[in-house]
């Protein structure tokens, strides 16, 4: 751009007049409206139309700089290096994703990880705060799951029926399962796979030994993904459907269960 | 641009360049044409480039194979991924998508899968979600409703990845049906999304960027989205990112900027705006286009400079009088440059810049007096044959500056812009021509040496073409009156000449 001069002088001040038929003129300001969608503000006029196009074509045509996972450059494999966890990756992305979701809002007392701290800020206050339950006697203490309100109920049912009702979630959403108020493991039977005969507390898929339930407020109830030709007790989580890793010929000693003992103690 | 490569910017088989322009044309007047019928909807696809970049053509698959591609993904333990990816490369078309969702529990498994503990597993089920909420279908996205308060847990997680395939599903899901927005509103995504604009990752905020822009377009948007989002910390973050968009993120920059521009466009929040001081933040932001622009011609910089322009030119167009924000001739000469640069190859940025320029110089007779002491105005003339809407706005600047009066016309005319009117005098389009008739009237007003002049240029003999047009023919008469009337005798006042205030 030249160099730009600079005014000094003040504009000299305008004598205007009304028009003089048969000429009309009179300066406006014009607006101009702009969504092109259905039933939306009054459409502009073609003045923005070509502007629009260019809009939706961009929209339409970018696509994310991410390469096929296949293309994604590969590095050597290396496991993650969370104690207990044997998961094995050879791109950086894959690892990014899987520390991300599992590793990162995880409980210190019972390893269970969360989708989000929020959640995670929530399951510590309700299940390991040894003055919860005494508060919870006298006052609301139960926080609505969802971030921005600052509903607080005085039990996990009533947080629940807001849930429902007030933000419209599932009855079935996945992270807002109430704390059982009996302690103790569960061991249930559970319809299994070929494999092991001894119930399992935790899923086991390739090298995620030590993968923790789907991430809960609270315990998991029934399963979500519908089997064909099984008929789980309500209580059976999804992770049944993976077989243990742990040969079926090694044991831990008398009666214990096979594999790690899962984040179901209560601490 | 942007990191983000275009698809159908690698030549088909079929040819190079010449193809691909045709192609565009004709994506363009599609894309007209919907505009016109007020059917314009536009999604975002986040899929992986197919390795030979071609784009390959699926058939939909039959019902019994969907539904055996479903049953794969339930019943598998180990190969889940695989499956997932066939299931995925399958709902790339349309008709599958929509068989695959009238199978009973098949959006569940998928909401199982993408919520459950095996990350990559999760990144697979997530993208055929994506794929589904690609669907132009309503049903489809409709059946998709149970995922969304899942997006919206994982959007208050980490995994970048994660994020950002959540925020264009949601985006897509958003734009399709009032039902899904009817129920996102109350399951917190306004409080949710103003969390995530505090991201440091820019692939985050672009995302979210799109949501936005999907949400601000409903046409509930005014009453119900609207007030939500000026009561969140959502403007502020998005003006500011607009506007250190040309640094970096300018990805997320252009999407802010256009919502920004729903907002301003809704007339229910400009005050607001107003008050963040985005008169003068968009203005900054425009002379550093401009600057930015002249040196380099970056490819992509007008999608951000096109909403920009729309922002500051509703902002002005408000009754809350902001021109005093912006009472600096840097924004003048970078509006010109900005109109300059694109003239050649985005065209489409001239009468929007024009229609700015408009709303600068109607009432402020600051920017009138910069456009002529500038000299800008052999500039602004020569956007007259660019099209006809430019045409007609270029004549309306002038009659803007016409308008403030003598002093004003008797630069217009020492500065030449006499001979320079009897090109677009002589067209055919009675708009235009319209509009020179009034820039003349305004211009023998003030300033008689002017209607002299123009009968010297032979400027009747074209009036005379107009005669008979009917809209035309009353204000021709008039001017051929006034210009052709003896010296002296003038009905018309006229004040002595006040020049000497430009130099």
């Amino acid at each position: 751009m030249a160099q730009l001069r600079r005014l000094r002088e003040r504009p000299p001040p305008p004598c205007r007049a009304l028009p003089r038929p048969p000429f009309s003129f009179a300066p406006r300001r014009l607006r101009l409206g702009g969504a092109a969608r259905p039933r939306a503000t009054p459409s502009s006029p073609l003045l923005l139309q070509d502007g629009d196009v260019q809009r939706h074509l961009y929209l339409r045509d970018a696509l994310t700089g991410r390469a096929e996972e296949a293309e994604r450059p590969r590095v050597s494999e290396f496991c993650c290096h969370i104690s207990g966890c044997s998961q094995v990756f050879d791109t950086l992305e894959g690892y990014e994703h899987h520390y991300n979701t599992l590793h990162r809002n995880v409980c210190s007392f019972c390893k269970r990880s969360f989708p989000s701290g929020h959640l995670l800020d929530i399951h510590i206050l309700e299940w390991h705060d040894s003055l919860f339950q005494i508060m919870a006697e006298k006052q609301n203490m139960y926080k609505c799951l969802v971030e921005g309100c600052a509903e607080k109920f005085k039990s996990s049912k009533d947080r629940k029926d807001h849930l429902v009702t007030i933000h419209l979630y599932p009855a079935d959403f996945r992270f807002g399962r109430p704390k059982k108020v009996k302690s103790g493991t569960k061991h249930m039977s559970c319809p299994m796979q070929q494999g092991a005969s001894v119930p399992m507390d935790v899923s086991m898929e390739t090298s995620e030994q030590f993968q923790v339930d789907p991430m809960e407020v609270g315990p998991s109830e029934s399963m979500e993904i519908p089997q064909p030709a099984a008929s789980p007790s309500p209580t059976v989580p999804e992770k049944r459907l993976y077989k243990s890793r742990v040969p079926s010929t090694i044991c831990f000693g008398q009666g214990a269960t096979r594999g790690f003992k899962g984040p179901r103690k209560k601490v | 641009m942007w990191g983000r490569r275009r698809r159908g910017a690698v030549p088909g088989p079929g040819g190079g360049t010449e193809e691909l322009r045709a192609r565009r044309r004709e994506r363009e007047a599609a894309l007209r044409k919907a505009r016109r019928q007020e059917q314009l909807v536009s999604k975002r696809l986040l899929r992986e480039d197919e390795q030979d970049g071609a784009e390959v053509l699926l058939q939909p698959l039959p019902e019994d194979e969907v539904s055996e591609l479903l049953r794969g993904v339930q019943r598998a333990s180990e190969d889940r991924k695989t499956l997932l990816r066939r299931l995925r490369r399958a709902l790339q078309d349309k008709e599958t998508q929509q068989k695959f969702v009238r199978l009973d529990g098949s959006v569940r498994t998928l909401v199982g899968l993408f919520t459950g503990s095996l990350a990559d597993v999760q990144m697979e089920a997530a993208r055929c979600l994506h794929e589904l909420s690609h669907s132009s279908d309503a049903a489809v996205a409709e059946a998709c409703m149970p995922v969304t308060p899942y997006l919206l847990t994982y959007l208050s997680g980490h995994s970048v990845e994660l994020m950002e395939l959540c925020l264009y599903t949601l985006g897509n899901l958003v734009v399709e049906s009032e039902a899904v927005r009817k129920q996102l509103l109350p399951q917190g995504i306004i409080p949710v999304l103003a969390s995530c604009i505090q991201s440091p990752h820019e692939a985050v905020l672009e995302g979210l960027g799109y949501v936005l822009s999907q949400l601000l377009q409903a046409k509930e948007a005014p009453t119900e989205i609207i007030p939500l989002v000026l009561d969140s910390v959502l403007p502020q973050h998005m003006l500011q990112l607009v506007c250190s968009g040309l640094k970096s993120g300018t990805g997320a920059a252009v999407e802010f900027a256009w919502c920004l521009h729903y907002i301003v466009c809704s007339h229910t929040a400009n005050a607001a705006l107003i008050a963040l001081g985005a008169v003068s933040a968009l203005s900054s932001l425009l002379c550093d286009i401009a600057s930015e622009i002249s040196q380099s011609f970056s490819e992509g910089l007008e999608l951000l400079t096109c909403p920009v322009l729309r922002c500051l030119g509703n902002l002005l167009a408000e009754e809350t009088g902001c021109e005093a924000q912006i009472q600096d001739e840097r924004l003048l000469a970078a509006l010109f440059t900005v109109m300059q640069c694109y003239l050649q190859k985005h065209p489409f940025i001239v009468p929007e810049g024009l229609w700015l320029l408009n709303n600068l110089t109607a009432d402020d007779p600051f920017f009138c007096f910069a456009l002529l002491s500038l000299d800008l105005l052999p500039a602004l003339l020569q956007l007259l044959p660019c099209s006809q809407a430019a045409s007609v706005l270029v004549l309306t600047v002038l009659c803007n500056v016409a308008e403030k009066g003598p002093a004003y016309c008797q630069q217009l005319h020492q500065r030449a812009a006499l001979p320079l009117l009897l090109g677009p005098l002589a067209l055919p389009d009675p708009e235009v021509v319209g509009q020179c008739l009034e820039l003349l009237h305004l211009l023998f007003l003030h300033c008689p040496q002017a209607a002299v002049d123009f009968v010297g240029q032979g400027g009747p003999q074209t009036l005379k073409q107009h005669q008979s047009t009917p809209e035309l023919q009353e204000r021709v008469q008039a001017l051929l009156d006034m210009a052709l009337q003896p010296p002296g005798a003038s009905v018309f006042s006229s004040s002595p000449a006040a020049s000497s205030a430009f130099s």
